[in-house]
């Protein structure tokens, strides 16, 4: 090895020496045949996913004579918010005329019990299966697993039977039941597969501090886990408010989630099309798993970096 | 006899098929520094885990202080454990991590504060008490995990390879510190690890485990100076034993046309003869005028010279095999050079060919 010594007074000595030939960073010309390729196919890519949104908002925003001219991709020239007034509140379903609010707030009671229960549960569950090796945990995971890759459609009338004869065919609760177990494979699975992940040793030093199983869960486990808290709730939030089926099939009109009643106010057979009531009903729709994305990204991202400060 | 802090009778444990630990017996008395040291794989840390109640063991007692802990929570067990990546709460301070098992236990609040205190000023760490694990240096946080296990007052510490995940000088710090720890609170120690250099420096006896089974039990002195087989003569010691293969007759150790004097050797069970190895560690080797000295004497020529600063090993060969020897640092050797060395077979081990158990 060379002594730093010496080559601090050569280098001192001589000044910066002649260089030929590329040297420093290599440039980078901004309209390189990459670049023009990558950013050309993201564009395309963007408004083929934004140009629907686009007309759906517009179209949401027009009145019925201005859709009748035909110009899907025109502004509208008068902005109305009478669609979104009519979708929210007015527009009927069977016999009910009070609009998508009561949809709404018929998902909101279905979504929030069921996401917060099935995560409890799921969360306990996973936790157990990964660290308090009980004997038959393995199987018990098997049989869990397999649950997730049963069709729904299987199950549908065996479970109608069942919440008829407990008593809860066409209520909320039956529905928030369904929800909660149908969740349970999966969201077991990213619980289990996460606190497997966290070091073993801590389960072990919580042990010897003499902590038992609700300790460790609640005082170690649960402060390191926001992460995958989020990540669940992200899951099971869109996943219960999108859905169609089990609403359409364990509820009855007056209970129906949002998605339903969308269903019904967009595909009435009778009177006019009212495609911007349509448009802003389904926008409604929409808005929530969208700003549950929007809210939780964030909270995401500052989840793992919590998570990722290692005792 | 003095009391045994901790006893281990015909302990057996099995995953399934697979033996790990079998028919393990094991006393440890008051206040003793045990090492249990052994390659990777070899049941060491799965005894500590049976110590401590974090495994459920298959077969056997585990005694504790005169009380049979086989079935007790390792709460329960006057135990602590510090961990390898010290396992400490990311989300506590360290003041919060000391304290999470007294919180636990049922401690007042006064009591809970002057047991951290005390803990906190022994280990030295009074001005992290509010920082998180995160904010602390390697050392530092092994410290409070050592910390964790002085609050709770145990009997017995118990040490899943703390240093292995620290760079060379943090751990020669903090193997004296744990050192001084011990003299200082004179409990019952038991320590993993697979690095003989803390097992020699720390350890009152040093158990050398493998495959599940001691192999050999003794004070430091004992294993290096009288290893009892084979494999724990090859264990012990940096840079490794060298061994030649011979047969052992009337006159001495025969191997490649040489003959090797055995007189002075202090037999296990009578003078051993038969197909045997002799194994000369490497710094018992004397080169240059100090060989004469010796009762066997060999020219060798230098092959392969690997300077370490304090000394230097030298490879070579001995009666046609490979052998290597240190020398002084200072002493200019280049491959090609002729030199004379020398040993004693007596300050050697002889083990048998086949069973590979001392001579």
């Amino acid at each position: 090895m060379a002594n730093p010594a010496t080559i601090s007074t050569a280098v001192a000595g001589a000044d910066t020496l002649p260089l030929d030939g590329p040297q420093g960073p290599r440039p980078r010309p901004r309209l390189s045949r990459r670049n023009i390729f990558i950013y050309g196919t993201m564009l395309v890519v963007a408004v083929y996913y934004l140009l629907p949104l686009y007309v759906m908002i517009v179209t949401s925003l027009k009145g019925m004579p201005e859709i009748r001219l035909g110009n899907i991709f025109s502004p509208p020239m008068e902005i109305t918010f009478e669609p979104w007034v009519k979708a929210w509140a007015e527009a009927c379903t069977g016999l009910n005329c009070d609009g998508l609010s009561r949809g709404f707030w018929n998902s909101v009671k279905i979504t929030v019990p069921s996401v917060f229960l099935s995560i409890a549960v799921a969360s306990v569950n996973g936790y157990a299966l990964s660290n308090w090796k009980f004997k038959g945990a393995d199987i018990f995971f098997t049989i869990l697993i397999f649950g997730a890759f049963i069709p729904y459609q299987v199950m549908l009338y065996p479970i109608v039977i069942i919440l008829r004869e407990i008593g809860l065919y066409g209520s909320l609760g039956g529905l928030v039941i369904v929800h909660v177990i149908f969740g349970m494979p999966i969201v077991t699975l990213l619980f289990r597969n996460y606190f497997a992940s966290l070091p073993e040793e801590l389960f072990k030093a919580a042990r010897v501090d003499g902590a038992g199983f609700w300790q460790i869960y609640f005082q170690i486990m649960l402060p390191m886990s926001l992460p995958i808290f989020v990540v669940a709730m992200i899951i099971q939030v869109t996943g219960i408010w999108n859905d169609f089926l089990f609403g359409v099939v364990y509820t009855k009109p007056d209970t129906y989630p949002m998605t339903v009643q969308l269903n019904n106010i967009v595909n009435s057979v009778q009177g006019v099309k009212e495609y911007n009531v349509n448009m802003a009903a389904t926008i409604l729709t929409g808005l929530v798993p969208l700003v549950i994305y929007f809210v939780s990204g964030k909270l995401f991202v500052r989840g793992i970096a919590a998570g990722a400060v290692k005792g | 006899m003095a009391a045994n802090s901790v006893e281990i009778k015909n302990l057996d444990l099995s995953f399934g098929a697979v033996n790990v630990l079998q028919n393990l017996n094991l006393q440890i008395p008051e206040g003793e520094f045990l090492v249990l040291l052994g390659a990777s794989g070899c049941g060491k840390s799965t005894l500590l885990n049976c110590i401590a109640g974090l495994l459920d063991v298959s077969g056997g007692q585990i005694w504790i202080k005169d009380h049979n802990v086989t079935w007790a929570e390792p709460s329960k067990r006057g135990i602590g454990m510090v961990f390898q990546s010290y396992a400490l709460y990311p989300q506590m301070s360290v003041k919060g991590n000391l304290s999470f098992g007294l919180r636990n236990a049922g401690f007042r609040k006064a009591e809970i504060e002057e047991r951290v205190a005390r803990a906190a000023g022994i280990l030295q760490i009074e001005p992290l008490l509010s920082r998180k694990p995160a904010a602390l240096s390697g050392g530092q946080r092994q410290r409070v995990a050592i910390g964790r296990a002085l609050v709770r007052d145990v009997d017995v510490f118990l040490f899943d390879e703390p240093l292995s995940n620290l760079d060379a000088k943090l751990r020669a710090d903090l193997r004296v510190e744990i050192k001084r720890l011990h003299q200082r609170l004179k409990n019952t120690m038991i320590y993993v690890t697979h690095d003989q250099i803390e097992a020699m420096t720390l350890a009152d006896r040093i158990a050398i485990m493998r495959g599940g089974a001691i192999q050999q039990l003794g004070s430091p002195d004992e294993i290096y100076n009288r290893p009892v087989n084979k494999y724990v003569a090859e264990f012990i010691g940096s840079p490794v034993m060298n061994f030649l293969e011979g047969e052992l007759t009337g006159a001495g150790f025969v191997s490649g046309g040489e003959t090797i004097p055995t007189e002075g050797y202090t037999w296990a069970d009578g003078a051993g003869t038969g197909p045997a190895w002799l194994g000369i560690r490497p710094e018992h080797v004397a080169s240059g005028a100090d060989a004469a000295k010796k009762t066997y004497t060999t020219e060798i020529a230098v092959e392969l010279v690997e300077p370490m600063g304090s000394d230097t090993l030298v490879w070579c060969q001995v009666a046609g095999q490979p052998f290597h020897f240190n020398m002084d640092g200072q002493e200019k050797v280049a491959p090609g050079d002729r030199l004379t060395i020398g040993f004693d077979a007596a300050r050697g081990s002889m083990f048998d060919k086949d069973s590979e158990a001392r001579l």
